[in-house]
């Protein structure tokens, strides 16, 4: 029962989504079986992998559109939208 | 393809497969797998994430042990990147279906993400750019292991591709197999252009950053004639260089042909052509073009090899080597033209302003055993053949006497020993500061021979460091100031009769020795490559003919006039030399 879903979020955290951020959020999206695609403007990159993700170079402000398709495409856009909202949770991340 | 523009340092073409030796100074090996090797070198691949895996863990805790979790958490990033499963999928993928070596796949795919990262706006990501290449380096480390191929033995041929090659470097390259070089910095008469011209093989230097574009084992062309750079040649272009090498083959042959023929103009003067070396095997390189002599022995490759000073005996074996093998002709050997910009070991402390310090001849007076260690092996070696005796960089009546005192000191040395040496040993000095000149007419009375010194005398005369690209352009050995010293230095020669010798690029160069010849000049010490061309200019002018070009250019005022009226003079003569 695969199913695609979408969400769109904007980067808020004033560095972007640099290497710890990226890293966040590819540990995020590894815990669910669905493909994870992330589209900014005509780029799109997979959700999974750290280095497309560096490669979009998104600054404070941009937008994304998280794209997943799967079995838990949904809850893997809830996890992913709340961390992007709440600016990575950088505090949370530093605790592992 | 890429093209790149840099400085030709050093004539010829070259193709070959790349060194890029800012990894560690370590060789990524060959290229291609075989079909069989293919599910080896993949196992080798994943052993080697997994160690490079578990050595950024261990950082990771150790510097979160130590300063705190949050600075631990790059590490975390670096870790991610590892797993990242594009990248595992593209290393696969280029293993095991184009054959390539892990080595070179990682090289190839981790320099794409680098130039990616390099070519974003924002400041951050930029510095992933770092990260890659701290990843690049973990990985061939722990991938090459034991087996990696250290540069000073290198068992197949090389482009060497650098940010800057320093002396050391250069000394510890296994030079058999260097076919060329490229450095992103530099200018003329830097190390790697002295270098490539003493290898005979191409070298273009001053290209601006471009080593996050290449691999080693990547195909490179090196155009040592035109400054140019090719990376990634398509097959047209191999084509096109592989046709020019060809065509400079025949050239070579054919220039070699006047092997045997005497350097004579064509209304019967003679000219000594002698050669310029660095090492003693380069002795064969004159020989073969049928030089006159060694004009310039530059000594300082005997320190630079290693960080131990070279004793008398080592000194001596190379001295030996090179006058045995010319049998009588004459060996200027020069004393060590050390600090500045070519060595760190016996400078004292950094020196703000290396060119105007302690090198030479001022290193040499201040390190006095050092000094007379050299002296003795040339005095030593005086006993086997014509050796002479040059001063480099002599700026004052002082430094020359203190040079002598310091030459009848160790004469006096070794009579005491009983060991033999030619006591009427030619003692000369170069010409290469404008103090010099000035003085000129008091150093002829002291000396047996002139050598001037273009190099250094163009960067001092006006005050250009070749090497800045932001003034290099300042540097030419046209500009009628530096025309007219040599002048002065060639008449006060002649009025004294004591020979005066030409050595630095500028003699090398074709399009300067009709005006030479037309100074008055009649000895060139060049690199042995340029033998043959001067020496087919100087069988082609007569003396009358060089004294007309000397005395126009002489009336000129600025250096783009000089040189295109010498390019023009040279185009009658011989239009086939002039590109």
């Amino acid at each position: 029962m695969s199913m695609r879903a979408t969400r769109t979020v904007v980067v808020t955290n004033p560095q972007g989504l640099h290497a710890r951020p990226a890293d966040l959020f590819v540990k995020t999206a590894t815990r669910f079986a669905s493909k994870i695609e992330l589209v900014k403007g005509r780029e799109r990159v997979d959700g999974k992998s750290i280095l497309s993700l560096l490669t979009l170079a998104a600054v404070a402000g941009t937008q994304l559109l998280i794209e997943a398709d799967g079995p838990d495409a949904e809850q893997a856009l809830d996890a992913l939208a709340k961390l992007v909202e709440q600016n990575f949770a950088e505090n949370e991340y530093m605790r592992e | 393809m890429q093209k790149l523009q840099g400085i030709a340092v050093s004539p010829g073409i070259a193709i070959g497969e790349a060194l890029v030796m800012d990894t560690e100074g370590f060789r990524i090996p060959r290229r291609f797998l075989t079909r069989d090797a293919v599910d080896e070198e993949l196992d080798r691949l994943r052993r080697a994430f997994a160690a490079a895996a578990s050595e950024i863990e261990h950082n990771r805790d150790t510097v979160a042990r130590e300063l705190g979790s949050e600075y631990g958490a790059i590490f975390e990033a670096h870790l991610q990147m590892l797993r990242d499963p594009r990248l595992r999928s593209e290393l696969d993928q280029m293993i095991r279906d184009r054959h390539y070596s892990p080595e070179y796949a990682i090289s190839r795919t981790l320099r794409r993400y680098v130039k990616v990262f390099q070519s974003l706006d924002s400041g951050p990501m930029q510095q992933r750019a770092g990260d890659i290449f701290d990843i690049e380096k973990r990985l061939l480390r722990n991938l090459l292991g034991r087996r990696r191929e250290e540069i000073s033995s290198l068992t197949s041929p090389v482009l060497v591709l650098a940010h800057n090659l320093t002396p050391s470097e250069t000394a510890n390259l296994d030079r058999r197999y260097v076919r060329g070089f490229v450095t992103e910095i530099g200018g003329a008469g830097s190390h790697t252009a002295i270098v490539a011209e003493a290898l005979e093989i191409p070298a273009v230097v001053g290209t601006g950053p471009f080593l996050s574009d290449v691999s080693g084992g990547d195909l490179v062309i090196i155009d040592g004639d035109q400054g140019l750079v090719v990376l990634h040649p398509d097959e047209e272009t191999i084509a096109r260089y592989r046709h020019e090498i060809e065509e400079r083959r025949t050239m070579t042959a054919r220039l070699e042909s006047l092997r045997d023929l005497p350097a004579e103009t064509a209304d019967g003067v003679r000219v000594q052509l002698l050669g310029n070396i660095e090492f003693p095997h380069e002795v064969a390189h004159c020989l073969e073009r049928g030089a006159d002599g060694i004009g310039l022995y530059r000594t300082e490759f005997l320190y630079l090899g290693s960080d131990v000073e070279p004793d008398e005996e080592a000194h001596y074996q190379a001295y030996a080597e090179v006058l045995k093998a010319m049998e009588g002709r004459p060996v200027v050997i020069r004393t060590l033209d050390l600090g500045a910009d070519k060595l760190a070991n016996y400078s004292p402390d950094v020196e703000r302003n290396p060119f105007l310090g302690l090198r030479s001849i001022r290193l040499s007076l201040r390190n006095l055993p050092l000094f007379r260690t050299q002296l003795r092996a040339i005095l030593r070696a005086s006993a086997l053949g014509d050796v002479r005796i040059m001063f480099p960089l002599i700026s004052t009546m002082l430094e020359l006497r203190q040079a002598k005192m310091v030459v009848a000191d160790v004469m006096e040395d070794l009579e005491e020993h009983g060991l033999p040496f030619n006591r009427a040993v030619k003692v000369g000095m170069m010409v290469e500061v404008p103090s010099a000149v000035m003085m000129i007419d008091h150093f002829v009375a002291e000396v047996d021979f002139l050598s001037i010194g273009t190099n250094d005398l163009i960067q001092y005369t006006l005050a250009v460091d070749r090497s800045n690209k932001d003034v290099a352009t300042l540097y030419t050995a046209s500009d009628p100031a530096v025309l007219k010293l040599i002048e002065m230095t060639v008449n006060a020669a002649g009025r004294r009769q004591i020979p005066v010798n030409l050595c630095g690029q500028m003699s090398g160069n074709s399009l300067y020795t009709l005006l030479l010849l037309g100074l008055g000049l009649r000895q060139f010490s060049v690199p042995p490559s340029a033998i043959p061309e001067i020496k087919k200019v100087c069988r082609s002018v007569t003396i009358g003919q060089c004294e007309a070009v000397a005395a126009h250019v002489m009336t000129l005022e600025n250096a783009r006039d000089i040189k295109s009226f010498l390019k023009e003079e040279l185009k009658k003569v011989l239009p086939e030399m002039v590109g």
